[in-house]
């Protein structure tokens, strides 16, 4: 299995160069979940840690602002979350009391130190206008709720890759320069190499044909991909 | 009744609660995600429904007693009570959820009235099918069965 693959190319890394990896432990990946509905977060929780996740799960955005080190009351330099386990991915609700899961999205992505991190909006809502709206925000998938195992699988799946392949990105450059990196794509927009568009191949039908007739029509392969194209046109 | 037959009966209850459209598929993703390490998880989100519902269908009904009808504040706890809903299958509840959100939608508070009273009644409905549900399965698990799960395309 793929991951597989990941752990013991990690492992042999950490021999090698004594590559400080900042997801420390393990090849796990580690989520945060944000849904004001305890419902609702007691399912994502479930689906996430049965597709071998770590998870923290708040219910704002607020919340999820104070776990990343975002909040403007607790001024943080630090890019890790106070409790230092980084985050590799934000899945969020979209309606919610207070702060959005679009209005959360908007934050991290205007933040220097995690706009990185891929975000995942849901909603129950399929509606054309907003799930364009989260794409164009710099969104990396949108789920209609409720959320099914294989929603979760699929984004897992490709987020686990993307992290390994920046991972190796950054072996590569850590090992030409002998220096400990964290994880950071600096301006590297090289995402030809990345995993096809879930959103072509997403087993909900509606969500992913309207993005289609939104945007130009998207094939499997990875530079035509819809989101690919919106993050490269939309990036700094 | 031997293990077999209570078996069987659960297979058969439960197929007739999607016959009924009391559950959808959403209901078999829920029992996906139960395992010998997670053996109560349905149970458990089942419950957290049923005590998130009647909170809001608390609050819904002194919203709807108001002089002045805030249906900004129906509409979103109307949403949640669908949402929430929708996330375990009670396809029922979920139904009586949007004619809801319809009526609020124009604003009609007699609409709206009879709308709570359905969904009163839905989830008062299907409470007493999951009840039922979990004796079944509690008394396969006491004879040291293990709880069948049914299949899509049933």
């Amino acid at each position: 299995m793929a991951r597989n693959g990941g752990v013991a190319w990690m492992r042999t890394t950490e021999k090698i160069d004594g590559y400080d990896l900042s997801t420390s432990d393990t090849e796990e990946v580690h989520v945060l979940a944000v849904d004001d509905s305890l419902v609702d977060r007691k399912v994502i929780e479930r689906l996430l840690r049965i597709s071998s996740c770590k998870v923290t799960a708040v219910d704002s955005g607020r919340r999820a602002l104070q776990y990343l080190g975002l909040d403007e009351e607790i001024q943080k330099k630090e890019t890790n979350g106070f409790d230092g386990l980084k985050v590799d991915l934000i899945i969020t609700d979209y309606c919610m009391p207070g702060m959005t899961g679009y209005e959360l999205l908007k934050k991290v992505k205007e933040s220097s130190a995690f706009r990185e991190i891929p975000v995942v909006i849901m909603s129950s809502e399929n509606v054309i206008a907003r799930i364009d709206r989260c794409l164009e925000e710099g969104a990396e998938d949108f789920i209609v709720k409720p959320v099914k195992l294989s929603d979760v699988k699929r984004i897992i799946d490709y987020t686990t890759t993307e992290l390994r392949e920046g991972e190796q990105r950054e072996g590569t450059r850590a090992k030409r320069r002998g220096i400990n990196k964290r994880k950071q794509r600096e301006g590297d927009d090289d995402l030809s190499s990345s995993p096809p568009s879930t959103l072509s191949s997403s087993t909900s039908s509606s969500p992913s044909s309207s993005i289609q007739s939104a945007t130009a029509p998207s094939s499997p392969s990875t530079l035509d991909s819809p989101t690919r194209r919106l993050k490269m046109t939309s990036s700094e | 009744m031997e293990l077999v037959q209570i078996q069987r009966r659960l297979v058969d209850y439960t197929k007739s609660l999607f016959m009924e459209g009391f559950l959808d598929a959403q209901f078999l993703q829920l029992q996906q995600l139960q395992d010998d390490s997670n053996p109560y998880f349905v149970f458990e989100v089942v419950s957290l429904f049923f005590e998130d519902s009647e909170k809001l269908l608390n609050e819904l009904t002194i919203a709807l007693d108001q002089p002045n009808v805030d249906f900004k504040k129906i509409d979103s706890h109307v949403h949640q009570l669908k949402g929430s809903s929708s996330s375990i299958g009670a396809q029922r509840v979920k139904n009586a959820c949007i004619a809801f959100r319809n009526y609020c939608d124009v604003q009609n508070i007699e609409g709206c009235l009879t709308c709570l009273q359905q969904v009163k009644q839905e989830c008062y409905l299907v409470k007493n099918k999951f009840e039922t549900l979990f004796r079944l399965e509690q008394q396969i698990m006491a004879s040291g069965g293990s709880v069948p799960t049914i299949e899509l395309g049933f």
